[in-house]
């Protein structure tokens, strides 16, 4: 008899989603203008969690109005005041942390286990953070009493919507901001319950406005006279369109987009802890993350180990239900999304590289994907050059170090890299080759609050995270 | 011979299924690595070819899969399987043939409430109380209960190697099944690695018994003091070489015992040694395993890192003495819906 896991879901019951939901603006919920609503599904089960309003043009202008009403006093709160605030909000982060990793999970899709344990830690780190630094300005070397912007405009994406908000909102009040956020389409209900944590935290009224709705939203944001800084993670054609928008006027401009990493393993690595980094570089969140290791670059010499061990551990993923406390690779997150995948794993398929999935049952309702391999792949293949954003993993092969720079860099992107090896000398030779805002070595998918995030080329400018983040929000 | 080499032969020769490293064919499987353990150069050369461990990555990897959640059916399948994986060990200077006799009887019926639960592997003494606990199973009907015997100057392995030999056979005379040596870590920390590799060999020599079975070689390493991870796998593969049948973490006797990253690492070195060679070890963790939700970690590691084919008593083992009431404790547990508590089971 074989030790098969029974299922052991996490509870539904420690969140309650009410059947609809306005929009967040001046510290109070209200529907949109015209009444207009969406409905945002749960994408395991294709069930609809909830009735989401969309925002018009006439609701992000009166977000953006409460925004600006409220920027006044809180820049001139002392930083330690407004400290106060992220602090409480980072404690009641973590108090209601499995209320809302189950709504992530719901929500987007991901296994509970990488919402209970990457994402929400991480979104309480962010802002304890950055409630650290907000008295702490004048040493953040960017001169005596620097300011803040003014009324920030944030766009966020639905792959980590929790963290990604907090990457955006934490740094923002610190440094006095005041902002209107849009969550991304498909996952806006934990922008939603923040807004509710705002409120629990007793944050004054119009720092924080979420506004929901779908690309259009997004666009009327970015767009509106009245703000001062856009921020936006997500793909790198919007990024370039925000950006065509935001040439000409004073907005600061920081954009975080896409990514197609690669992981390069060596010969002298330790083999069983590559393979894991392997894994976690392009399986964790579905492969649903912009620094995900998409391209493994892998030294001929051990091809072959590397590749059994990795087909031997890709059998053990376990997909399915993202409630279930042992799923490792949960539901993609839209039916649009997984076409998109869907494609692009064929266009690898017609242009002639072989691809491998472990066997693995997929649920029947929902949006699905097994995570898949494909060997022989070379640089000029679709599947080496764009970002597919899913769970499937490009193989390449190389001889030299020299060869592996070239190979790594020959992107439009320059988000992360992985490099594994034992040999120290190797890893800071590398590292100042390639060209990746990130480098991860002997590991991958690290995130901390302290440590910068952002790209080189088509991946984007400015950094999220750490000092370095500060300075997105202030005027210097 | 490097273990590249090793891995890509096995590659190439097709190999009937693996085969236990107890049995007959395996010293022939092994004599295919000869060169590497040709010389103390050799060997040295082979050991420090094997793939580095990233112990950050290494220990990521334990925690990750100590978050399963083991449940119900599972939960029930997970506890008996680790009562009859457990060594029910008592390793005491204080031990008496009565509390070896205690022990026996619980092996055999660890819950006398309940007969359905499994009699455990096997009952680990030192060398003096073998007989004793060879017939207290035999006339408890627990002939099926192994007895196993630390030896070789167990805990700290340090005497001569003659008497080493001399506390192994004395322990297979009396009856012992297995016999659980200890390394000499002096030698293997300062790189004499062919003297532990000649020891190993003398052990599993004398674990020859006349008329009989041999009895089965577990190699402990004490792993709480080769401090490093590398050195786990240098030993790992080592005790294999030398024909260990099981590979065990520690004695239960100092202050880092088993944890899970270190036999995580061992487990890996198991199935890469079966990929390499066809032959399948054993492997025992030992020591500060005490709780049902710690077992069932440990079989999490197993199945996931080995699968089936080692997930019965004759492939891996808990030296455990206090772990067992907890297990017996959480059987109680699911059968009934309520926690019974201590008064419940037996004490040792």
């Amino acid at each position: 008899m074989a030790f098969e896991y029974a299922p052991a879901p996490e509870s539904r019951a420690v969140v309650d989603i009410a059947p609809s939901y306005g929009l967040f603006i001046d510290g109070e919920f209200g529907e949109a203008t015209g009444g207009k609503v969406f409905k945002t599904l749960s994408p395991s089960s294709e069930e609809v969690l909830s009735e989401v309003a969309h925002a018009s043009a006439e609701d992000v202008d009166r977000a953006v109005a409460a925004a600006r009403g409220a920027f006044g006093t809180w820049s001139a709160l002392p930083g330690a005041e407004r400290a106060k605030y992220l602090f409480r909000i980072a404690r009641i982060i973590q108090e209601r942390s499995r209320e809302l990793a189950v709504l992530e999970s719901l929500d987007n899709g991901k296994p509970i286990r990488e919402s209970r344990d990457a994402d929400l830690p991480l979104v309480a780190a962010h802002f304890f953070y950055y409630a650290g630094w907000a008295d702490k300005l004048d040493h953040a070397g960017y001169g005596p009493d620097p300011k803040p912007l003014g009324v920030a405009g944030q766009v966020i994406p639905w792959n980590f919507p929790l963290l990604m908000l907090a990457w955006k909102i934490a740094p923002a009040l610190a440094c006095g901001n005041t902002v209107v956020l849009k969550p991304a389409e498909t996952t806006p209900l934990s922008a939603l319950f923040f807004a509710g944590i705002c409120r629990q935290a007793g944050l004054p009224r119009g720092v924080v406005n979420i506004v929901t709705g779908d690309g259009s939203t997004g666009a009327e944001l970015v767009a509106h006279p009245g703000i001062d800084k856009v921020a936006f993670t997500g793909s790198t054609e919007v990024g370039k369109a925000i950006a065509r928008t935001v040439a000409g006027t004073d907005k600061r401009l920081t954009l975080e987009l896409g990514g197609k990493a690669a992981n390069i393993v060596f010969d002298d690595a330790p083999i069983d802890q590559a393979v894991e980094g392997v894994v976690n570089g392009i399986f964790f969140n579905q492969g649903h993350v912009c620094c995900a290791g998409s391209r493994l670059l892998v030294q001929e010499s051990v091809q072959e180990e590397l590749l059994d061990a990795l087909k031997r551990r890709m059998a053990t993923l376990r997909v399915g239900d993202p409630l279930d406390k042992n799923t490792d690779i949960g539901a993609i997150n839209s039916a649009e999304q997984l076409a998109r995948i869907k494609e692009l794993a064929d266009s690898g398929e017609a242009e002639g590289a072989e691809r491998w999935a472990p066997a693995c049952e997929l649920p029947s309702a929902g949006y699905w994907f097994a995570p898949t391999l494909f060997t022989g792949v070379t640089q000029a293949h679709r599947i080496a050059r764009e970002e597919i954003f899913g769970p499937v993993l490009s193989v390449l092969t190389f001889r030299t170090p020299e060869e592996a720079v070239a190979k790594a860099n020959n992107t439009p992107y320059g988000l992360s890299a992985g490099i594994w090896t034992e040999k120290g000398s190797r890893i800071l030779w590398m590292a100042s080759k390639l060209r990746a805002g990130v480098i991860w070595s002997n590991t991958f998918n690290k995130f901390d609050p302290a440590s910068p995030f952002g790209g080189y080329k088509e991946s984007g400018f400015g950094r999220e995270g750490g000092r370095h983040g500060l300075e997105a929000y202030l005027n210097v | 011979m490097t273990y590249r080499y090793a891995r890509r032969y096995a590659h190439l020769v097709t190999m009937p299924s693996s085969v236990p490293a107890y049995g007959a064919e395996a010293a022939a499987r092994l004599a295919s690595m000869a060169d590497a353990t040709a010389s103390d150069a050799a060997l040295r050369r082979f050991l420090h070819g094997l793939p580095g461990v990233d112990a950050v990555g290494l220990q990521a990897r334990a925690a990750t899969l100590g978050t399963r959640s083991i449940k119900t059916t599972a939960k029930a399948y997970a506890i008996d399987l680790a009562i009859s994986m457990i060594d029910l060990t008592t390793l005491e200077g204080a031990d008496t043939p009565g509390k070896v006799r205690a022990l026996c009887a619980k092996g055999v019926h660890p819950d006398p409430t309940d007969r359905s639960v499994p009699e455990v592997a096997a009952i680990c003494v030192y060398p003096d109380m073998v007989a004793t606990a060879k017939d207290a199973l035999l006339q408890g009907g627990g002939a099926e209960v192994r007895v196993a015997s630390v030896a070789t100057a167990f805990p700290a392995g340090r005497a001569a190697l003659p008497v080493k030999l001399a506390d192994t056979r004395d322990a297979v005379a009396a009856g012992a099944d297995e016999i659980d040596m200890v390394i000499d870590r002096g030698a293997f920390l300062s790189g004499r690695y062919l003297e532990v590799f000649d020891e190993i060999r003398a052990v599993k020599e004398a674990c020859a018994r006349e008329g009989g079975p041999a009895a089965h070689l577990k190699v402990i390493f004490e792993t709480g003091e080769l401090q490093t991870y590398d050195n786990v796998r240098r030993a790992s593969w080592l005790a294999m070489l030398a024909g260990a049948d099981f590979i065990k973490t520690s004695t239960g006797k100092v202050a880092v015992n088993a944890t899970p990253p270190v036999t995580l690492l061992m487990l890996e070195a198991v199935r890469d040694f079966r990929a390499a060679t066809g032959v399948q070890v054993g492997v025992k963790p030992a020591g500060g395993i005490r709780t049902t939700k710690d077992a069932i970690k440990y079989l999490v590691m197993v199945n996931e890192t080995l699968g089936e084919d080692w997930l019965t008593a004759d492939w891996f083992r808990f030296g455990a003495s206090s772990l067992l009431n907890d297990l017996l404790m959480q059987r109680q547990k699911l059968d009934t819906g309520r926690y019974s508590g201590p008064d419940y089971v037996t004490v040792d």
